[in-house]
C-alpha cells in the first residue's frame, strides 16, 4: 500500500540499474542514515553507542569483508578473524612509528597490508576449491594468530603482549585512546562504515562484482568467458581483506581501545563472522548489517536483557545459553530460509508492494 | 642461518637416534588421535556429503558424558553403554532435526548447519557438565598405565602404556570398521549411498535410516577418540579447537578415504612432531600449531584432491 512504484518511470538506463530504483527505498535508507548519524548520538545511552552500536558497526564491515569472498566470490575463507589481526597491527605499528599522520588515513592503510597478506593466502584458490579451500585458509588463521603471539615487533615489545591504542584527534577532537568519548568514536566509526559499505556497493554492482559472481556462479564457465580466474581470485581476496583489516583495526582502535590482540583475533571471531554472514545472507550486503546485528542482540539481551524482566541469570549460564541459542539460530535459519535474512527481507518488500493483495 | 635449517636438525636427528625414535613416536600417537577424528568426518562425508564440523565436539560431548554418568555413580561399563545410548539419540535427532529438513541444499549450508550443531552442543554440554576441565575414568576402563623403557640406540626410549593401548584400539577399531564398510548388509548400503544418493534411493535404501546409523558410527568413533583424548590429557572443551588438526589431515588424505585419513593422522602427527622439536626453536617454538595446516597446503599444490582423495572431474 505504501511500498509500490506505480508511477515512477525510469528514463534512463541509469537509473534502472540503480542500487536503490524506488523512492521508498530512497526516503527509507536516508531516514536510517539521519537515525543513525542525529539520532543515535543524541538520544542513545553511553552503554548502547559503547556495548551495541560500536560493535554492531564493527562486525558489519568485518561481515562485508567476508561476505565479498565467500558470498560473491563463492570461496569459503575461515581466516577471517587473522586477516582482521593484521589490519589491528599495521594500524598500531604505523601510528607508533609515524604519529603526526592523521589516524583515518592509517585506518584505511592497514586495510591494504590487511590486503597484500590476503592475496599472498588467496594464491592456493586457483588450484583449491570448495571445504579443501576452507582449511587451507585455516593455515592463514593458525599462522598469524602465531605471528601476533610470536612477533615481539608487533606489538612494540611490551612486556604483556597486550597492545595499547595512543590517544588520536581528529579536526581536535580525541577519537582513539582512554579519553575519547564513545559518541565520537560511534561517529568516526559510523563513517567509516557508511564510506566503506558505498564503495562496496560500487565495486559489487560493477564490473568486479560481476566478474566474482561468474567465479562463483561456476568457475569454469567464467574462464571460458574470458574471465582470468587468478587475478579475480585474488582482487576477490585483496578486497575482502582490506574490508576484515579495517574492519580489526577500527575494532582496536575505536571499540576495545587496546588488550591482547591475539586473544581478538582468533579461530572463534572468524567462525563468529561466518555466522553472520551465513544467518544474514550470502552474497548480499545489506545482510551482512542485518547478520550482524542478529548476532550482536542475542547475547546482549541474555546478558543485560533477562536480568532486567527479573530472571536473574549468572553470568556463566548466559554464555551457555548463548552457544546453545546461537548454535539453534544458525541451525534454525538455514532451515527456515537457507539465503539468509536478506532473502526474508526481499520476501516482505515483495508482499509489502502487493499488500493487501496475495499477489 | 641456512646451517640452522637445513643442517643441523639432522644432524642432530644423526647424533640422538634415540630421541628421533622417541619423537617419531610420540608423532605416531598423536597422528593416531589426529586420524581417529579425521575418521569420524570421513564417514560422514562419505555418506552424506556433510563435512561435519562437529565431530570434534562430539568427541568431548561423548567423552563428557561418560565421565558424567561415573561421576553419578554409575559403573564404567554401564556408564559406556549408557553413553553410547546417548551418542544414538543424538544421531537420531541430528537426522531428524537438521539433516532432514536440508536435503539437497548445497554443501556450504550443510556445512554450516554442523556448524551450528556444534554451538548447540557446546552449550548444552556446558549445560550438565559445566564448563570445568574433568578426568577421564581411565581405570575403571581397564586402561593401561605407567611406561615401558625400552633401551635403543644407545639410549633409552619412553613408551606410555596408554599410547601403545590406544594405538592398537585404534587400528582394531579401523580394522573392524573397514570389515563392517565390506561385508555387512549395511556397510554395503552405506558404500551404495556413499556413490549416489539418487541410484541408492532407488534401490531401496533409506537414506535417513543411513544417515542416522552413520552418525552413530561417528558417535562410538568419537567416543574411543574422548575416552583416548581423555586419559592422555583431560576432558574439557579445550579439546575441539585441538580437533581442527583433523582438517589438515582430511585435506592430505582425501575428504573421501579411510586409509587415507589414517596415512594423512600420522603423516600429520609425525610431521608437527619432528618440526617441532627441531625447527621449532629456530623461531621461538609453538609451531605445532599452524605447521600442520603448512604441511596440508604444500600437498594440495601437487594434489588438488588430497593423497587418496577420489580425482576431481569437473564438467560444464
Amino acid at each position: 500500500m505504501f511500498y509500490r512504484e506505480a508511477g515512477q518511470f525510469k528514463k534512463s538506463y541509469a537509473a534502472d540499474m540503480a542500487v536503490f530504483p524506488i523512492l521508498q527505498d530512497r526516503i527509507g535508507i536516508a531516514v536510517i542514515l539521519f537515525i543513525a548519524a542525529v539520532v543515535i548520538p543524541l538520544t542513545g545511552s553511553t552503554f548502547f553507542i559503547s556495548s551495541v552500536m560500536i560493535p554492531f558497526l564493527v562486525f558489519s564491515l568485518a561481515a562485508m569483508g567476508l561476505n565479498i569472498v565467500t558470498g560473491y566470490t563463492g570461496l569459503i575463507s575461515l581466516g577471517t578473524g587473522a586477516f582482521m589481526g593484521v589490519g589491528a597491527f599495521a594500524c598500531y605499528k604505523l601510528t607508533t612509528i609515524f604519529p603526526n599522520v592523521n589516524i583515518i588515513i592509517w585506518i584505511i592503510a592497514s586495510g591494504a597490508f590487511s590486503a597484500a597478506i590476503g592475496a599472498a593466502f588467496g594464491l592456493p584458490s586457483l588450484r583449491i576449491k570448495g571445504f579443501y579451500l576452507a582449511v587451507a585458509t585455516l593455515a592463514a588463521q593458525f599462522f598469524l594468530e602465531w605471528c601476533f603471539v610470536r612477533v615481539p615487533w608487533l606489538y612494540n615489545y611490551s612486556a604483556s603482549g597486550a597492545i595499547q591504542v595512543p590517544q588520536r584527534t581528529l579536526f581536535g577532537v580525541v577519537i582513539t585512546g582512554a579519553n575519547a568519548s564513545p559518541t565520537t568514536r560511534y561517529m568516526v566509526l559510523l563513517g567509516v562504515v557508511v564510506l566503506l559499505t558505498w564503495v562496496a556497493s560500487n565495486i559489487l554492482h560493477g564490473r568486479v562484482g560481476r566478474t566474482f559472481m561468474a567465479v562463483r556462479d561456476m568457475d569454469i564457465a567464467a574462464e571460458l568467458m574470458g574471465i582470468r580466474l587468478l587475478p579475480a581470485k585474488l582482487l576477490a581476496f585483496a578486497l575482502s581483506s582490506f574490508y576484515c583489516g579495517v574492519a580489526g583495526a577500527v575494532m582496536m582502535f575505536l571499540w576495545y581501545g587496546g588488550g591482547e590482540a591475539a586473544d581478538a583475533f582468533n579461530i572463534r571471531q572468524s567462525f563468529n563472522i561466518l555466522f553472520m554472514v551465513i544467518i544474514g545472507g550470502l552474497g548480499s550486503l545489506i545482510g551482512c548489517f542485518m547478520g550482524a546485528a542478529l548476532l550482536n542482540i542475542v547475547p546482549i539481551i541474555l546478558k543485560f536483557g533477562l536480568p532486567a524482566i527479573g530472571i536473574a541469570v549468572a553470568s556463566e549460564t548466559a554464555e551457555h545459553l548463548n552457544h546453545l541459542l546461537v548454535g539453534g539460530l544458525i541451525i534454525f535459519f538455514l532451515i527456515v530460509e537457507p539465503h539468509g535474512l536478506a532473502r526474508l527481507w526481499q520476501i516482505t518488500k515483495q508482499k509489502l508492494r502487493t499488500w493487501p493483495f496475495p499477489y | 642461518m641456512l646451517y640452522n635449517i637445513f643442517i643441523d636438525p639432522f644432524m642432530q636427528m644423526g647424533g640422538a637416534p634415540d630421541l628421533l625414535v622417541q619423537t617419531l613416536w610420540e608423532g605416531l600417537v598423536s597422528g593416531v588421535l589426529y586420524a581417529l577424528i579425521a575418521l569420524g568426518f570421513v564417514l560422514i562425508f562419505k555418506a552424506s556429503g556433510v563435512f561435519n564440523f562437529a565431530q570434534g565436539i562430539m568427541v568431548v560431548f561423548a567423552a563428557l558424558t561418560l565421565v558424567g554418568f561415573h561421576e553419578k555413580g554409575v559403573p564404567a561399563w554401564i556408564a559406556v553403554i549408557l553413553t553410547l545410548g546417548v551418542m544414538y539419540v543424538l544421531a537420531l535427532a541430528v537426522e531428524r532435526v537438521v539433516l532432514r529438513p536440508l536435503v539437497n541444499q548445497p554443501d556450504i549450508i550443510l556445512f554450516m548447519a554442523t556448524f551450528g550443531l556444534t554451538y548447540v552442543l557446546i552449550g548444552i554440554g556446558e549445560f550438565i557438565f559445566g564448563g570445568e576441565p574433568k578426568q577421564m575414568i581411565t581405570e575403571q576402563l581397564f586402561l593401561p598405565r605407567g611406561a615401558i623403557d625400552v633401551k635403543m640406540l644407545g639410549g633409552r626410549v619412553t613408551f606410555q602404556k596408554l599410547d601403545i593401548a590406544a594405538a592398537v584400539i585404534a587400528t582394531v577399531m579401523i580394522g573392524a570398521l573397514a570389515a563392517f564398510f565390506q561385508y555387512t548388509r549395511i556397510g554395503r548400503a552405506l558404500r551404495a549411498v556413499a556413490d549416489s544418493h539418487k541410484a541408492a534411493l532407488s534401490v531401496g535404501i533409506s537414506l535417513n535410516q543411513i544417515w542416522a546409523i552413520v552418525w552413530f558410527a561417528a558417535g562410538i568413533v568419537a567416543l574411543i577418540t574422548g575416552v583416548m583424548w581423555g586419559a592422555r590429557s583431560e576432558v574439557s572443551f579445550g579439546l575441539d579447537i585441538i580437533a581442527l588438526k583433523a582438517l589438515p589431515v582430511l585435506i592430505l588424505g582425501g575428504f573421501t578415504s579411510i586409509p587415507g585419513a589414517i596415512v594423512g593422522g600420522l603423516i600429520i602427527g609425525i610431521g608437527e612432531k619432528i618440526a617441532e622439536f627441531y625447527w621449532g626453536p629456530l623461531v621461538g617454538g609453538g609451531i605445532e600449531n599452524w605447521i600442520a595446516y603448512v604441511i596440508a597446503l604444500g600437498f594440495l599444490m601437487v594434489r588438488p584432491q588430497g593423497l587418496f582423495g577420489d580425482k576431481i572431474i569437473e564438467r560444464i
